[in-house]
This record gives C-alpha cells, structure tokens and sequence, in this order.
C-alpha cells in the first residue's frame, strides 16, 4: 500500500521540529501506531462509523456540558431559573442546552448502534472480550451519567424520575433504607442530593467515561480491529508483516471514510436541534417545563427514551417470589437485562463469530432480540395497563433467551464456511 | 493504484478546499462557544443606566458614594462659586491639569470636568488602587496637607485630587479621577450610563 | 365502532401529551404563529392587562419582549411596564404565594413556560370554556379543566358564559345524519347539553373577536415560552445549508482516498 506522499513535501523545519519533539516524547511513533500504521480490515461497513461518531458525541458533550456549567447553578432555588437564564438571556445559551440534550440522546442512540454491530458481527468474542467488557462499563458509566444529569434542571420529572429510580434501591433486602437515604443525603429527594449529583456529572462520571473511552480504544488497537465477516485478518499477513486485507487507518478511513460520516451525522444532528430539540417530549419530556415538586406527582412518570426498554423490564416483574417483592426482582431483572450482554464472549459457542456465517437460528434469536428491545423501548414509554404488562413479561422473556440459550443454539446450528479473505459486501 | 500529476492536484485541490470550508465551520462552530461570554441580558440590565435624583443636595455638599452604575460607586458633588473659582489656581500642582489622559468623555474634557460647573459627578475609586476617596472639601490645614486646598483625599497610600478629581503631582494615584457617561434629564436628575444630552 | 377504534389507539399515544385533567372537551384546533408579530403585541396587552396582575412571567423580560415584537422601548414602557420595574427586569408581579394559595384554593402559577408544559390548544380551549357554575367558589367553572381554582378573567370581554343545551342533528349508525322520511332535507335533532353560549350583548368583543382575542393570548404565550425560536429556526437553515456544502467537499476528498483501496 502506497504511503501518502505528503512526508516528502513538508518543509525541512516540520521535519526538524518533529525530530525534536519525538526524541523527548514519542508523538510521531504514537501517531504511527494508533493512526497511519494501524491496519484495519478494508471491509469495514455502514455499521463501523458509530465508534468514531460516538466519540464525536462524547466530546460536544464534554464541551456543550463545560459551557452550561459556566452558567448553571446547582441548587433547590436556582436550578431551574438557571436553565431559563440559560435558554433567555446568555447569548446562545439556547443553543448551548438543545446541542447538550440532543447530545445525551445522539449518545445513546450511536451507542446502541455500535453495541448492534458488535452482536452482529461478534466483536466480542476472543481476543476482544476485554474490549467487549470495556465497553459495557463505558455503557453503564453513561447511563448513570445521564441519570444523574437528568436531575438538574430541577424539573418535576426530574425530580420524580430520581425519586422513582433511588426508591429501586430501597427494594434490596436489609439495606434497602439505608442505602436509599445514603444515596439522597436526605430524607428525600433534595437540593442535597441536586448538588452531589452535579458532582458527579459534571466531575467524576466524565472523568470516567473518558478514561474508559481511551482504555477502550487502547484495547482495540492491541487485537486489532474485528470485521463483517469476522476474520482474523492478521493471520494472514504480506511479506512486509502488513495484513493483507488490511489498510492504513489513517487516511483510508480517518478522511476516506470517517470524515464525511461525521459530517452527515452531524447535518441530522443539526437538523434535530434547530428544528426538533424536544423531540415531541422524548427528548426534553414535558413535565420537566414545571419546577419540582415533592407536592405533585406528574400524570405519568416516564424515564428519557434511552431507558426504557430496562424500565418496561422492570415493571413486568409483578409478582412476589421467596418472601421478597415483585418490586425488588424488578430491579434484579432490570440489572440482569444490562448486565447480561457482558456474559457474550463466553456465552456465544459459535465456530463463527459473525451473523453473515452462523445459522438460522443466530440469525432468528438475534432478530427477535432486537424486535423484543424495540417493543420493550415502547412499552416503557406508555402508562401500565394488563395487555401492556403481559406483552412486556413475553419480551423480556425473549430478551433474555437471547443470551440464556445463546450457548446451546451457537452450538447445534449448522454455520456457513469463513473464507479466508474479506468479502467487500 | 494511480499517482499520476492529474490526480495529485485533484487531491491536494480537494484536501485544500475542504480545509478551508472546515474551517469555516469551526470558526463559525466557535461563534456560539465565545458570544456565550458577553454579558447575558441579566448582566446588561443589572449594568443598565441609572437615574440618580439629587434635588436635596446643598452647595457644597456632595452625595456618595451611590453604588449606582455597573458596580461603581459615584460621587455627586455641588460645587459652590469659591470652589469653582479656586480651581484654575492650582493648575500647576496637578499632574494633568487639562485632562489629556482619556478619563473623561469628551464633554468632560475642562476646567471643571463636567457637563456644567455647578455639579461634579465622577466615580468614586482611587485610581491608584481602587480605594474610596474622602471628600474634605473645607479649604483648611488638614494633617495629609497643611496647604489643603479642598478636594479628595485617599486614605489608603495618600492620594490626593481636587474637586475636579484631579489629582495632585507625586502622589501615587497616576490620573485624574474617571468621569462615567451621563446626562441630565432635567436639573437636579441625571442619568448615568447614557451619553445622550435630553435635558 | 369508529370511535372506540380512535380511543384505542388514543391509549397507545404516550401519556404525557398534554392532558386535558379528565375532560373529554371536543378541542378546536390551534395553529401558533411567531411571524405574525401583531397578534404577539396585542397578546402581550392582553396578557399584561388581564392576567399579570396574578400571573408573572418570571423568566421572560421586558426588553426581549419588546424588542422580538417590534415594539420601540419608549412606547412598550409607557403602556406595559408598571410600578418601578425597568424595561431590563424580569416580569414579575406583585402575587405573595404563601397569600394566594389561601385565597384561591392554589397559587396562580406562573406562566412563563405553560405553552410548553401544556401545550397551545389546550390553552386556547381552555380560555374560551369558562361558564356560570353558582357552585362554584368564584362562581364560573371550566370545561377543559372541570373545577378549576381559578376565577374567569375574561367576563367583561367575552360576555357572560353558561351551559346550555342545543337541538343537533341525531347521528345515524352509518356516521350520516338522520333524516325525517317525510320532510325532504331536514334533519332528525335532539337535544344534547353541554355547549356553553354566551348572552347577548353582556360581552365588550364578539365571539369571533374573542377567539382572536385569546388566540392572540396564546399565540404570545407559545412565543415566552421559548422566545429564542425565532432565531433558532433561522440559524438553522444556514448551519443545515453550510453542511451540505462540507459534505459534498467532504464526501469527493473521501472519495479520491477510496479510490486506492479497492
């Protein structure tokens, strides 16, 4: 693969000045590794964007956050003025706030797209069943995240979604009160607990997500990255040590494909904040136009849409089991559902990492997982009634034999023969 | 594989105008970012102008500091004739006599350093560092001056202005003391913070 | 059969669209429009006339108001701005909370952001359904919000409202109306109450000028609710267009590189 020509036409001071930058820091030796020398499989697809999207997203949301916390203030009295003042009389300020909650729900929506790609095409399994994990923990930092962020605009769902969620710990058996008050710092949801969410939101969850996010690339670069067809391709190397079917990161997919992809996301991005910031209330939900009040329970408490499909598993737990509520097996389902994926690398018993070379049955299961996932999604969305519940339990029971019998059907389907080179499909 | 010219200008063309087209965008990207530091609304109109009444004021006697305008506090002073009077005598000890250093508006730019001679309105810092000046307007021996001539006196290092806010050669504070825009809306009210004369 | 199908899928519409607090009031439609900036500066009058006096617009100011209407300072501080408040403060008013809670059974609330939390239309329909209800604390109930603590602001302009019953035309099983076989063209009718009528002459506006009167509310309260619309929905165009540019270039420089992979 040609190098691109350009080292050849910088100026003899780039050169000069790099020289002295690298023998005291290796910058151009890091640039190689993770960048220009990286190879990645050349067959990468529409499904490989959503890494580098998702970090684009993390960082407008560390930027847009650094900015509205110049002019936030996180306490009972003023939070909720602040977020006005915000929206009214800081210039841009509006903007500031609508690219912040259409960030937090681009996040997830990218993030949920990369998960996809990684059941699809096996990311998870061996070796990159660290870089799976990783990303799980990144998942649930950004969940929590969100959580806690949604606390301060200090609006009446916020205020209740925070009491509804805290009250999930109060179900765990003996500690359950304890732990709720704890957590609040309170004997109720209060400006006590505003400010230490602001804490963390603002302070050590970002810390952690970026941390995690560059562990996370650091793990990928060590094994390399997977592929649609999930092929190793650096079993299969030139006489130079370069693998075949692989090509430069940089600038094959940095500016061949990443950059206009970013660019288009961006323009629905865009066209979402300027046009749709509320999202008809699934993004910015409409009780929260109210202050919070401990006083006034909203019509329907609902959680942000990235939620849901965990909050209607939760609810469709409604009976009692060993002497302990439906309440707290709600909770252990709901944690199961998001902590479960983690168990992927070792539950997937397949010869064949990816979707396009297992078996029917691979191919059933995962359909009906992501069909299950949707109509979980919606479920959450919309107040309880018994037809509801009833769907919701048949959901989450496909949701989690997704996982549960991934070990036996992985294992008896008949899979499709792995070619040796990547398929440009 | 090509690497014929053709194609090199293509690319370095294309690698050239998106640049400059991306940049575009993050220049205008950094738009909402820097505006969002002006003042807010809530800033300009805690800053906004400030009407200031002093009808009750005597001759010779002066209202402040009135923490008024934008956080600074100003001195409304109502200068008698003899202190008008005296003000041309002491030309010579002031560092800036004729107000050439931009402390002032333009219309504040003479002997009295103010709109019209009876009334004095000037920001109440020091400026040397900020302190707020006494007003000793007695021309009497005073223990900072034996030959006190009336004025301002800066209990912090011991500047000293007339009652122009001018200040005294050899003191630590280097100017004359600031002149804020104002007008007067009728004769005993005045406007801080608006330049336009409507009285 | 049609209906109950209508209710159905009603149901399945997430909850936290704009309820109407257990009325099953048959809406009229509201179309807002932040262009037509004469209806925001007859809304902004009316609201400050009729409404500040108990409900404050915390967030919004005057200023902003003013200057998004067109309305010159001088002439919006004359007719709109009272006691000492400056045209850079915040429209607030003078309703203690802890007091009026006690008078009217719920502190008004403020309104800065109610075209939000409840929407447009419910507003304009729940301006216009106030009606005489003596077992009413302040004498008036509402259609929209059944047994509302508030007392009806707008007697003198809309006239005096009570219930009242109409004949109306039967509806027939196919959804047609019921013809009497024996009078050519004339509907079957029977009565059905429940409409609120106005009484002739005791209202200062017509009930087609009132309708513009409230819409003209309602139209200024959906612009407070989020007075950086206007802006925002222009900005948006151009940032939208400049990003089509940058695909495009984006896009062919993308190109020329893919064009060594394969």
């Amino acid at each position: 693969m040609q190098e691109p020509q350009s080292t050849s036409r910088f100026p003899a001071m780039w050169t000069a000045f790099m020289g002295w930058v690298d023998r005291r820091f290796p910058a151009t030796e890091t640039f190689e590794y993770h960048m220009s020398k990286y190879y990645a499989p050349k067959n990468f697809n529409f499904w490989y964007y959503f890494g580098v999207i998702a970090t684009v997203v993390l960082v407008l949301q560390l930027v847009t956050g650094i900015w509205l916390t110049m002019s936030y203030i996180p306490s009972g009295q003023g939070a909720f003025a602040s977020v006005e003042y915000i929206m009214r009389d800081v210039q841009f300020g509006w903007l500031l706030r609508y690219l912040h909650t259409t960030g937090a729900s681009a996040f997830f929506v990218v993030v949920y797209l990369h998960m996809f790609r990684g059941l699809m095409y096996g990311s998870y399994r061996e070796p990159r069943e660290l870089l799976w994990l990783i990303g799980m923990a990144i998942f649930i930092a950004m969940m929590a995240e969100g959580f806690f962020g949604y606390l301060l605009p200090w609006g009446n769902m916020s205020y209740w979604a925070a009491q509804v969620i805290v009250s999930l710990f109060g179900a765990i058996p003996v500690i359950g009160g304890g732990l709720m008050e704890w957590i609040r710092g309170d004997f109720l949801i209060s400006e006590i607990t505003l400010n230490r969410f602001f804490a963390l939101h603002v302070v050590a969850l970002p810390l952690v997500l970026i941390m995690l996010v560059f562990v996370h690339i650091v793990a990928l670069h060590h094994v390399g990255s997977n592929n649609p067809d999930g092929i190793e391709i650096k079993k299969n190397k030139n006489a130079e040590g370069i693998p075949v079917d692989g090509i430069p990161f940089h600038p094959y997919y940095t500016i061949g494909h990443d950059l206009p992809g970013i660019v288009l996301f961006l323009f629905v991005f865009c066209a979402i904040v300027f046009y749709l910031p509320e999202m008809g209330g699934y993004f910015i939900e409409r009780p929260n136009f109210d202050e919070a009040n401990p006083l006034k329970t909203p019509e329907h408490i609902a959680p942000v849409w990235y939620y849901t499909p965990y909050y209607a598993m939760l609810r469709a737990a409604t009976y009692p089991l060993f002497t302990l509520d439906a309440k707290f097996w709600g909770f252990v389902v709901m944690a199961g559902a998001i902590a479960l994926p983690m168990g992927l690398p070792w539950l997937d018993r397949s010869p064949v990492k990816s979707i396009r070379y297992k078996g029917a049955i691979s191919k059933t299961m995962l359909a009906i997982f992501v069909v299950s996932f949707f109509i979980l999604g919606y479920l959450g969305t919309i107040p309880p009634s018994p037809g509801a519940t009833a769907l919701a339990q048949v959901c989450t029971i496909l949701y989690f034999s997704y996982f549960v019998l991934m070990p036996w059907y992985t294992r008896v389907e008949r899979t499709k023969p792995v070619p040796d080179r990547v398929t440009m499909r | 594989m090509s690497g014929d010219g053709v194609n090199k200008q293509r690319r370095y063309f294309l690698i050239g105008a998106t640049s400059v087209v991306g940049g575009v965008g993050i220049v205008g990207a950094a738009v909402p970012f820097v505006a969002s530091w002006s003042p807010s609304a809530k800033a300009r109109a805690a800053g906004a102008p400030v009407t200031i009444d002093f009808s009750r004021l005597n001759p010779g006697e002066m209202l402040g500091p009135i923490p008024a305008w934008r956080g600074q506090p100003i001195f409304v002073l109502y200068r008698t004739q003899a202190m008008l009077d005296e003000l041309p005598k002491l030309d010579a000890s002031r560092a800036d006599p004729n107000s050439e250093r931009p402390q002032q508006p333009a219309y504040a730019k003479n002997e009295w350093r103010s709109r019209r001679p009876e009334f004095g309105i000037y920001v109440g810092l020091c400026t040397h560092l900020g302190c707020s000046p006494k007003y000793f307007p007695a021309v009497q021996p005073e223990p900072f001056d034996a030959q006190w001539e009336g004025g301002f006196f800066c209990p912090c290092h011991g500047s000293r202005f007339d009652l122009a806010g001018r200040v005294v050669k050899g003191v630590p504070a280097p100017a004359n003391l600031v002149v804020p825009p104002y007008s007067f809306v009728s004769d005993r009210v005045v406007t801080i913070g608006v330049d336009e004369e409507n009285a | 059969m049609k209906r109950s199908i209508w209710l159905c899928l009603l149901l399945a519409v997430p909850a936290f669209a704009a309820a109407s607090e257990g009325s099953d009031w048959k809406m009229d439609p509201f179309h807002p429009n932040i262009q037509d900036k004469p209806s925001l500066q007859r809304g902004a009058r009316l609201f400050v006339n009729y409404c500040m006096g108990c409900h404050s617009l915390k967030f919004q100011r005057y200023e902003r108001t003013a200057d998004d209407l067109e309305v010159p300072h001088d002439i919006f501080a004359a007719n709109l701005i009272f006691a000492d408040q400056k045209i850079g403060s915040l429209m607030t008013n003078a309703m203690p909370t802890e007091k009026s809670k006690a008078w009217f059974g719920a502190a008004p609330p403020d309104l800065t952001l109610v075209a939000k939390l409840r929407g447009g239309e419910w507003l304009y329909n729940y301006l216009r359904t106030f009606y005489l209800d003596p077992l009413r604390p302040f004498g008036v109930n509402n259609k929209v919000f059944p047994n509302v603590a508030m007392p009806d602001p707008f007697l003198e302009l809309q006239g005096t409202p009570v219930e009242a019953c109409h004949q109306v035309p039967k509806i027939a099983p196919n959804g047609g109306e019921e013809r009497d076989p024996l009078a050519p063209g004339v509907a079957i009718t029977h009565e059905q109450c429940g409409f609120i009528d106005v009484v002739q002459g005791t209202g200062k506006l017509t009930p087609k000028e009132f309708d513009q009167a409230v819409y003209d509310i309602v139209n200024f309260l959906y612009y407070v609710a989020e007075p950086a619309r206007f802006e925002r929905e222009r900005l948006g165009i151009y940032v939208l267009l400049f990003l089509v540019v940058l695909y495009v270039f984006t896009a062919l420089l993308g190109r020329e590189y893919n064009k060594e992979v394969h």
